[in-house]
């Protein structure tokens, strides 16, 4: 597919640039609308679309005072906060019992395997709108409706599938001879654990953690009905915004969140293909 | 064959036999495993089965009823609801007191709300009784059946009183019928008015959209997997990127972006004006409908769509195609009969996964779906937060879940749960 045979009829040839067009405008579908935001957040105007300044390039048209207005927004400015006190909060629980859960369930005789991987996967098959609707109910009766707690739980919970399955998915080629070996040569169960078992699923874990806070930091659903207006999120706050007063501070937001979550991107793959190369599996 | 030799079981270094020293190593090592998973069990338990289990509790659950009007409920037992009759002195007497009770409890309110969902009309007439109520002298103002019926004539129709006694169980079958548009009354289950039958269309309405959401994905994802799956490894790295950066977008700045694009004033409404397609005066309607949200929710489920289809289709070996063409199939046989069957897993696990996605939607829909493209979920929401009928959203919510689990089910039985992968 990468190169057109010398032989191809004309019908090949033909086809084989259709579908490469017709790829194209799959991928521009698929990126487009991402990237349009970019330059709408630069809107010297309080408009959504482009104005006729903007199209000429003529600088009168940009500036960047959707920015501004993130910054120093008060409402905006205590949400950015609350995602951030949240989402770190809910990450370290979920890695912390996901690692140590994914370690157990990679041994050789776990009775009821598959059904507890059932239940631990499930909070990310049930719909959000379920597990908000349940946890508003269950929380509000154990008093944890409306607190900081309560929602950091609640995004633990939402995060330990993420962590579960990267973190198996990085045992499932460890050689356990490795193990055997440090325990041969004295280290004791703990040793073992922090000084050959952790550096090489360490890029699992790191990826499922960062899953778990991308998760937690993107979340909408469950903190609206789990939180009260004293966790209001980032996320929270945009889909305010976007249901009622629409103002384009969003789409600066917005912005940098691409910015933030082409940044998570880049991590993930490199610690991918690292983990693959220690683990010796070639890179496809 | 060594208990025939050696007259005995084989034994260990430390003397126990083998057998069961394997069995005690065996349990050991399980016991440790398990220990290693209960931390994070009873965590989900905790956090989130017993929610879940709180909300499938709430859809049955009827208590109020009974808790607010204890003698009522006790002194209806014996009227028969068809008799067409008002039931007499003792029952009215036993809710004058109940009612006093809960008009100092304010929880006649409550009921009130309750009773409402099943029959219009019984809020108002609780909350007008019990103003007077609170008045009355339990022993003076004896018979009470009079000073009801004076309060509102409606305390003697029986109808009222028949829906009363219809709800005055501790469990109720009742917001599970609301759901599927029926509802109970003192005669058996009939359907709901004409006007309050929404439901049945609202989840026909979410499961042919998620279909037709997850058609779109197919269509637009199995190119793009091909496409990655037949190129070099370095190319095709370079463009999953395209695909992942989506992924990993928040659903909020994408679903922002449609609002931007769709809209009226929007980007694309822009552009078609601009080439004249479009009139300026009749811009097209993008947004607050079914297609603003098929649209936006295509493309952000996509991804779903393509990674599981890559990594099945990085799996099929090329020569099968070639083998297919020296054997003189065309180019679209060699496809249709030999490539596409063994694509087939990965269709099949992409779409459950984009279908599972879909149906439980709630942001999108409610962001870019105004009132015809709103999926059941919305309801949910709309139940729990709004009209405050939490039975009925968590009845809605049971039939969804039931819904979600067994795509789940069938999801691991075809793909495996341990399979699924990210990124």
């Amino acid at each position: 597919m990468d190169k057109l045979p010398i032989y191809a009829t004309t019908g090949q040839t033909i086809w084989f640039y259709a579908f490469r067009v017709i790829c194209g405008i799959i991928f521009f579908f698929l990126v487009a609308p991402i990237v349009v935001v970019i330059p709408l957040s630069f809107n010297a105007q309080d408009f959504f679309t482009f104005t006729p300044e903007m199209l000429s390039f003529d600088p009168a048209g940009y500036s960047l005072k959707h920015y501004r207005d993130f910054f120093t927004n008060s409402d905006w400015q205590s949400a950015l906060y609350n995602s951030v006190r949240i989402a770190p909060a809910a990450t370290i629980l979920s890695v912390g019992f996901g690692t140590l859960a994914a370690i157990g369930l990679s041994q050789d005789h776990v009775p009821f395997r598959r059904a507890i991987m059932a239940v631990l996967i499930s909070p990310m098959i049930v719909p959000l709108i379920i597990s908000a609707a349940g946890m508003y109910f269950f929380y509000s009766r154990i008093g944890l409706q409306g607190t900081y707690i309560g929602v950091v739980l609640a995004h633990a919970a939402l995060g330990i599938p993420f962590v579960i399955i990267t973190v198996t998915a990085t045992l499932v080629g460890f050689d356990r001879s490795l193990t055997r070996a440090a325990a041969n040569m004295g280290a004791g169960p703990v040793t073992t654990f922090f000084r050959v078992q952790m550096p090489l699923i360490l890029p699992g874990v790191i990826s499922g953690g960062l899953f778990a806070f991308i998760t937690s930091f993107d979340e909408v659903v469950v903190v609206l009905f789990v939180g009260s207006s004293a966790q209001k999120t980032l996320p929270w706050q945009m889909f305010t915004g976007l249901r009622e007063q629409i103002s384009p501070t969003i789409l600066a937001v917005a912005t940098i969140l691409v910015a933030i979550s082409i940044l998570l991107l880049t991590v993930v793959e490199m610690l991918r293909r690292r983990s693959e190369r220690m683990r010796g599996i070639k890179p496809t | 064959m060594s208990d025939a030799t050696n007259n005995g079981p084989v034994l260990s270094a430390d003397g126990m036999p083998l057998k069961r020293s394997l069995a005690k190593a065996l349990r050991r090592e399980k016991l440790r495993a398990l220990m290693l998973i209960a931390p994070l069990l009873i965590f989900v338990l905790v956090t989130f089965i017993a929610p879940i289990a709180d909300m499938l509790f709430r859809s049955v659950e009827n208590n109020i009823v009974e808790d607010t009007l204890p003698q009522t409920v006790v002194a209806l037992k014996k009227w028969d609801s068809k008799s067409g009759s008002v039931p007499d002195e003792p029952v009215f007497t036993a809710l004058a007191a109940d009612l006093k009770v809960a008009v100092e409890a304010k929880t006649h309110t409550k009921l009130g709300s309750r009773l409402n969902y099943e029959m219009t009309g019984i809020s108002s007439l609780l909350r007008k009784t019990g103003r007077r109520v609170d008045k009355w002298d339990l022993e003076k103002d004896a018979p009470f059946k009079e000073k009801f019926v004076d309060v509102d004539k409606d305390w003697a129709d029986p109808e009222v009183w028949a829906v009363i006694k219809v709800f005055s169980s501790k469990y109720t079958s009742g917001y599970f019928l609301n759901a599927v548009d029926l509802q109970k009354t003192p005669s058996g289950i009939e359907p709901r008015d004409e006007d309050q039958r929404i439901y049945i269309t609202l989840f026909m309405r979410t499961i042919f959209m998620s279909l037709t959401i997850m058609f779109s994905c197919i269509l637009l994802g199995y190119p793009i997997a091909f496409l990655l799956a037949n190129l070099r490894p370095k190319t095709s790295n370079l463009l999953l990127i395209l695909v992942l950066l989506p992924f990993w977008t928040s659903l909020l700045v994408r679903t922002s972006a449609w609002k931007v694009l769709l809209q009226q004033q929007g980007v694309i409404n822009d552009i078609l004006v601009w080439i004249g397609l479009v009139d300026d005066g009749n811009r097209l309607i993008m947004i607050n409908n079914q297609f603003g949200t098929i649209v936006a929710m295509t493309h952000i489920l996509l991804p779903f769509m393509i990674l599981p289809l890559y990594s099945v289709m990085q799996t099929i070996p090329v020569t099968y195609v070639r083998a297919a063409k020296s054997l003189g199939a065309t180019n679209w046989t060699a496809f249709w009969r030999v490539y596409f069957p063994q694509s087939v897993p990965g269709i099949g696990a992409g779409c459950i996964l984009v279908f599972i996605l879909s149906i439980g939607y709630y942001i999108t829909p409610e962001l870019v779906g105004g009132t015809k493209g709103v999926f059941i979920s919305n309801r949910i929401a709309y139940h729990i937060s709004s009209s405050l009928n939490w039975g009925l959203g968590a009845a809605l919510g049971a039939i969804l879940l039931a819904a979600v689990l067994i795509l789940y089910w069938a999801y691991d039985k075809i793909v495996g749960i341990d399979n699924v992968k990210l990124g």
